[in-house]
């Protein structure tokens, strides 16, 4: 399949399917950021976590039209707002999830996956009822248009090379909030035993509330960032949703290098085999990938190594 | 200090402590003893809200504490040592004792759980689950220490535990209950560890307190007959 180019060609190819690589790397990463904390703290596994994704990129889409209405002039600047308003809004209704529904299936972890599971088609009607079932997309702002010319054949989007930054800053982001802050540091008790967190006298439920949240709200802004890549459509998060899981399994829950090592290995696999072979062809030899490597190391690529 | 009136546990249908009084006053080690299975151990877990109790209830300072959870016991000054230890493994030495700060809102160790616990410091930049079982008993025991607690709570500290460090351990909790003159409940089986800290001996035996006596008067081989199989 290489024959047909040559060496520079070959470059070329490997560099610009190795940055489309890095915007899937930016969504994978973000949407099993969420995923990864919030099965780490509370076991539950979110079927809906693509929902609250794309709840983000319809928020993104809503601000998008309203400043086309009303503000023309802050166009330029409208992403940043709706990502705030991305975050806010899947994290509000993460909390609102984790309250009605969650909160009473601790109890039940496997139900909580039916549950969450339910809740992902609801959603997706509503998405349905509301937006309809075409997909939208949004309108970038000029300056986010355009490609950087790096040589006579290597072209890096504007727009790619935005929403990594943004990802790496949120990543950053959560690592602090995660490793050194007082907060990170109850919700990395509650993971690593639940009752005895409680007596040392951590809140649980509310450690729980807040991180559920979080991981709604970072799935939210992992919205956002897809609708610069893709169009937004009532299901568009279930083509994410498995290979999210996909990410924090390979990666090994509850470490955070490992999500990002696991993320970055298979979106990077994914679009650079997706251009020598067919989409499904690419999926395929990851899957396979992965399915060996976890045969060899079945805690994942990074997983702690202590006493228990 | 801390009042347990016909306290009543049971695990769904199954009652396991039928009503249990205690009282324990302030400044003073109590220690319970008695065989496995005979409720020591949901005693404590049901003082720390993580068993529930059916019926009866647990007055700290006046107050009952019975309905509350888990947290909420802790700010009221409830310190608990569980069985196991129970350690967060994959936590710094340093960030488990900070965990204890949650309900006191410091934010650093303060210098006196190092000075009970010197090996702590020396290690405090090392994984919990990296250390010994010794040194991570004395983790949790300062975890505890760290919130303040008005009654402090052991779950068979001595288990798993090398004999030289039993006797330091006896000493330092005699130290920590002098110093902050707060009441200890330790729940053990080893007999000599129990006399040499205890200022008065509790049996359990099946969900109820059997015998009681201080420890100037205590008929050691009385004790000794409840504990042997």
């Amino acid at each position: 399949m290489f024959g047909d180019y040559t060496l520079g060609q070959l470059g070329s190819i490997f560099v610009m399917q190795g940055f489309a690589g890095l915007i899937l790397f930016s969504v994978f990463l973000l949407m099993a950021l969420g995923l990864a904390i919030i099965f780490g703290q509370m076991g539950v596994i979110n079927m809906a976590h693509g929902e609250f994704m794309i709840l983000g990129a319809y928020m993104t889409y809503l601000t998008s039209k309203l400043f086309e209405a009303w503000a023309p002039g802050l166009l330029a600047g409208y992403f940043f707002f709706a990502m705030i308003l991305a975050f806010l809004a899947s994290a509000a209704l993460g909390a609102l999830v984790e309250w009605a529904l969650i909160s009473r299936l601790y109890k039940r972890p496997l139900d909580t996956m039916l549950a969450t599971w339910g809740l992902s088609l609801m959603l997706q009607q509503v998405y349905r009822s509301v937006f309809g079932a075409r997909e939208v997309g949004v309108d970038l702002p000029p300056w986010m248009l355009g490609s950087w010319q790096a040589t006579d054949s290597i072209e890096i989007p504007i727009n790619g090379m935005f929403v990594m930054a943004l990802t790496l800053l949120i990543t950053i982001g959560v690592a602090i909030l995660m490793y050194k802050s007082r907060w990170g540091q109850q919700v990395r008790a509650v993971v690593q035993n639940r009752v005895m967190a409680g007596a040392v006298g951590i809140n649980t439920e509310r450690v729980d509330r807040a991180t559920f949240a979080l991981g709604c709200g970072i799935a939210g802004v992992a919205g956002s960032a897809f609708t610069m890549v893709g169009s937004t459509g009532p299901t568009a998060g279930q083509l994410y949703i498995v290979d999210s899981f996909l990410v924090v399994v390979f990666g090994g829950a509850q470490s955070l290098i490992g999500t990002i090592a696991s993320a970055f290995t298979i979106s990077q696999s994914r679009s650079t085999l997706e251009f020598f072979t067919s989409g499904s062809m690419a999926q395929v030899a990851t899957l396979i990938g992965v399915v060996i490597i976890l045969m060899i190391r079945p805690q994942g690529l990074f997983a702690t190594k202590v006493r228990r | 200090m801390l009042a347990i009136d016909s306290l009543r546990v049971a695990y769904g249908q199954s009652e396991v402590l039928h009503g249990i009084n205690i009282d324990v006053a302030p400044g003073e080690i109590l220690a319970i003893m008695g065989r496995n299975g005979m409720g020591k151990t949901t005693l404590m877990k049901a003082l720390m809200g993580i068993a529930k109790s059916t019926a009866g209830a647990i007055r700290l300072d006046g107050s009952d504490i019975a309905g509350l959870r888990s947290h909420e016991r802790v700010a009221r000054g409830v310190g608990y040592v569980p069985q196991g230890r129970m350690i967060f493994p994959t936590m710094s030495v340093e960030e488990n004792i900070q965990t204890g700060l949650t309900v006191t809102g410091e934010k650093d160790v303060p210098c006196d759980i190092y000075e009970l616990f010197p090996v702590l410091l020396e290690m405090k930049r090392r994984k919990g689950g990296n250390l010994s079982g010794g040194q991570q008993q004395q983790l949790a025991i300062a975890r505890a220490l760290a919130c303040r607690p008005k009654v402090l709570l052991l779950d068979e500290p001595t288990e798993g535990i090398q004999p030289s460090i039993i006797l330091e351990m006896a000493r330092t909790l005699k130290k920590i209950r002098d110093q902050r003159s707060l009441s200890i409940i330790v729940s053990e089986q080893v007999l000599s560890f129990a006399l040499d800290i205890a200022d008065r001996v509790l049996v359990l035996e099946n969900g109820e307190v059997v015998h009681a006596e201080d420890r100037a008067s205590v008929d050691e081989a009385k004790v000794a007959s409840f504990l042997s199989v």
